[in-house]
């Protein structure tokens, strides 16, 4: 067990270090000058000014010191919490905008993946002894699987919003509320919240159901579920254990399925003009904001590992294999 | 679990580790593709499938030749008008013919369809055969890479990417989406090809002194063709997704057309507000037709090449 912590740790601290070399090259060894369109956008006409800017924002990125020294003063910040000022808004640290947005997509993205994950586990089992379920779960899961997010998304604004009136169609919470922690504002933010979330939660769940279904059917295909009803043993036995072992590469696809589902959010908020991560980094594009959006990456590489690491956790609790060691060489 | 994003846009395939297992896949039977094709024919997924695929295919390579107008973002018809006989799918804000522009970007869907899902491919029967054939640090180091692909967002990447270079053409994008959505299938290959590297034949092959890529060409690699077929399939309809995710947030190719351009047009000219459904169900059921017929094809090629999984 602790080889398998060991190893697991060792990825993802690589995969750390990855990203964020990834996020401080770009800027620097891509074609185009981040300075100068920042530069360009600030519409200045006389040529000090251009040259005074140009040091400013020099000195800024720490573009006048050597390479590997830029490289590690990354670092040194990054370890202090500093990820720079956003130019989208200006004087406002990145790391404050982004403490600012995280709630939303925190509290979009965690309901909608567990929710959808154990709903769509529940009908894919289902599904597989039931042939009338069967045969609906499993085109709808296609259909849903097939859909991109934001089409669902669109969809549903238009069925249940535009139409029906039941939900507000964008936004986060309403304009004339202020944002705080009084019953208020939570009851309009859950209002706001209901169609992002149920456009998340469709498109997971097909997946997670046909998943299911299929696994379920290959442990009820199996040796030793065939063994087991030569025996005589009662079928819900069976298919007790057949779930058991089926939920094992499910709980893989979750830690697989989340870097995916991040993205998920980024669009769907953007449909909903939802004031989360997603449309913070639509308006770092927008607007050229290379600090916001090299901080918004980080903190979504920081979450997705985190999230990696809990489902390992999990994984221990319920494999009793990697308890004991047997599975290091499959990680 | 693809990517895409899985994502991979992604879809959840079924599971990488427990599909087909390699013996069934070779069929062991005495003509394996006579029996096949026998199944093939019967198989109704497969074959629903394959017909919404081919004639989407159709409609995207022929469409085009039978319209008027070679521009399918030319302002032509009235204004905002509801589907008619003269504009099938209606027409925009701005008069462009909507059924022009669909045709056009099915073009470009599945184009980028076969950049991403061909060079995903690639990488990851690269990846993927190496690692499971040489086994041993080789595959430690791979593996390792792997995961770390695997952990990062690729939609995050992509986002970033595109915003620095703003390279935007269909070509680039497919290049992109390939590079970062091979991870799963990287790993599922590799696990195959672990299965397969102690067979007789494998020992055989290598005792008769065959090199590393000759052994994994010409011994492994047939032996799980049918399977190297499904991934690509998969990592096909993940491109499509994670392309038009792409083209919705406003990184999509600067010229033509494309299905997902069309839905960033529609939300950004409040389409919905205005009521004109016609202007974004379309592409939105493009897209979705093209990716779940190729997933229910793949179901049902499944169930040709895997003898358990017959019968119903």
């Amino acid at each position: 067990m602790a080889r398998y912590f060991a190893r697991k740790l060792l990825v993802y601290a690589l995969t750390f270090v990855v990203a964020v070399t990834v996020n401080w090259m770009i800027p620097r060894f891509m074609p185009g000058d981040p300075v100068s369109a920042m530069i360009s956008r600030a519409r200045v006409s006389q040529p000090e000014a251009v040259d005074a800017m140009r040091a400013y924002y020099n000195n800024l990125f720490g573009f006048d010191q050597p390479v590997w020294q830029q490289y590690l003063h990354f670092w040194s910040s990054l370890v202090h919490g500093d990820f720079g000022l956003s130019i989208w808004v200006f004087p406002k640290p990145v790391s404050e905008v982004i403490l600012d947005a995280l709630p939303y997509t925190l509290a979009l993205m965690i309901p909608a993946i567990l929710l959808s994950w154990f709903a769509g586990n529940w009908l894919g089992a289902l599904a597989a002894r039931r042939k009338i379920l069967d045969n609906t779960v499993l085109p709808a899961g296609y259909v849903l699987t097939a859909m991109p997010y934001m089409w669902i998304a669109v969809i549903l604004a238009w069925l249940l919003s535009a139409k029906a009136g039941w939900f507000p169609v964008s936004g986060g919470y309403s304009l004339d509320i202020q944002p705080g922690m009084n019953a208020d504002f939570l009851l309009d933010a859950l209002h706001h919240w209901v169609l992002p979330f149920l456009s998340l939660f469709l498109v997971a769940l097909g997946g997670w159901a046909i998943g299911m279904r299929n696994m379920i059917i290959y442990e009820l295909e199996s040796d030793y579920s065939t063994y087991l009803a030569a025996l005589g043993a009662p079928h819900r036995l069976i298919r007790r254990y057949a779930f058991r072992n089926a939920v094992l590469p499910q709980i893989t696809g979750l830690a697989l399925q989340l870097g995916v589902l991040v993205a998920g959010a980024l669009v769907t908020e953007i449909v909903f003009n939802y004031p989360g991560l997603g449309n913070l980094i639509l308006a770092a594009i927008q607007n050229r904001d290379f600090f916001l959006l090299q901080g918004t990456f980080l903190f979504i590489v920081i979450g997705v590992l985190i999230a990696n690491f809990l489902i390992d956790l999990v994984y221990v609790v319920v494999d009793p294999r990697t308890r004991t060691g047997m599975a290091g060489g499959q990680s | 679990m693809s990517t895409p994003p899985q994502p991979s846009g992604t879809p959840t395939p079924d599971t990488p580790d427990k599909t087909v297992g390699p013996s069934e896949a070779a069929a062991p039977a005495l003509t394996p593709g006579r029996e096949s094709l026998h199944y093939a024919v019967r198989n109704p997924k497969l074959l629903i499938g394959l017909a919404i695929v081919l004639i989407l295919l159709g409609t995207g390579v022929l469409g085009p030749l039978f319209l008027d107008s070679s521009d399918p973002n030319a302002y032509v018809g009235p204004q905002a008008a509801a589907p008619d006989g003269t504009y099938w799918l209606g027409t925009t804000t701005f008069g462009q013919d909507i059924y022009a522009q669909f045709v056009y970007g099915l073009r470009s869907t599945f184009l980028v369809g076969v950049i991403g899902g061909g060079i995903a491919a690639i990488v990851a029967m690269l990846v993927g055969f190496l690692a499971g054939y040489r086994g041993g640090i080789v595959d430690e180091i791979l593996t390792m890479l792997t995961n770390i692909v695997l952990v990062i967002p690729s939609l995050a990447v992509l986002l970033i990417a595109n915003a620095y270079l703003g390279v935007r053409s269909v070509g680039v994008q497919g290049l992109f989406i390939g590079l970062t959505s091979w991870p799963w299938a990287a790993r599922a290959i590799r696990a195959q090809t672990f299965s397969l590297r102690s067979r007789e034949f494998v020992d055989l092959a290598r005792l008769s002194g065959s090199r590393t890529w000759r052994i994994i060409f010409r011994e492994i690699a047939p032996n799980m063709s049918s399977y190297l077929f499904m991934t690509f399939i998969l990592l096909f309809g993940g491109s499509i997704l994670i392309a038009s995710s792409l083209d919705f947030i406003g990184l999509g190719p600067t010229e033509g057309v494309s299905l997902g351009l069309m839905l960033q047009s529609a939300q950004q000219w409040s389409a919905l507000q205005l009521g004109m459904w016609w202007w974004f169900v379309p592409p939105g059921i493009g897209i979705t037709a093209v990716v779940g017929a190729l997933y229910v094809a793949n179901v049902g090629l499944d169930e040709v090449f895997n003898p358990k999984l017959r019968e119903s």
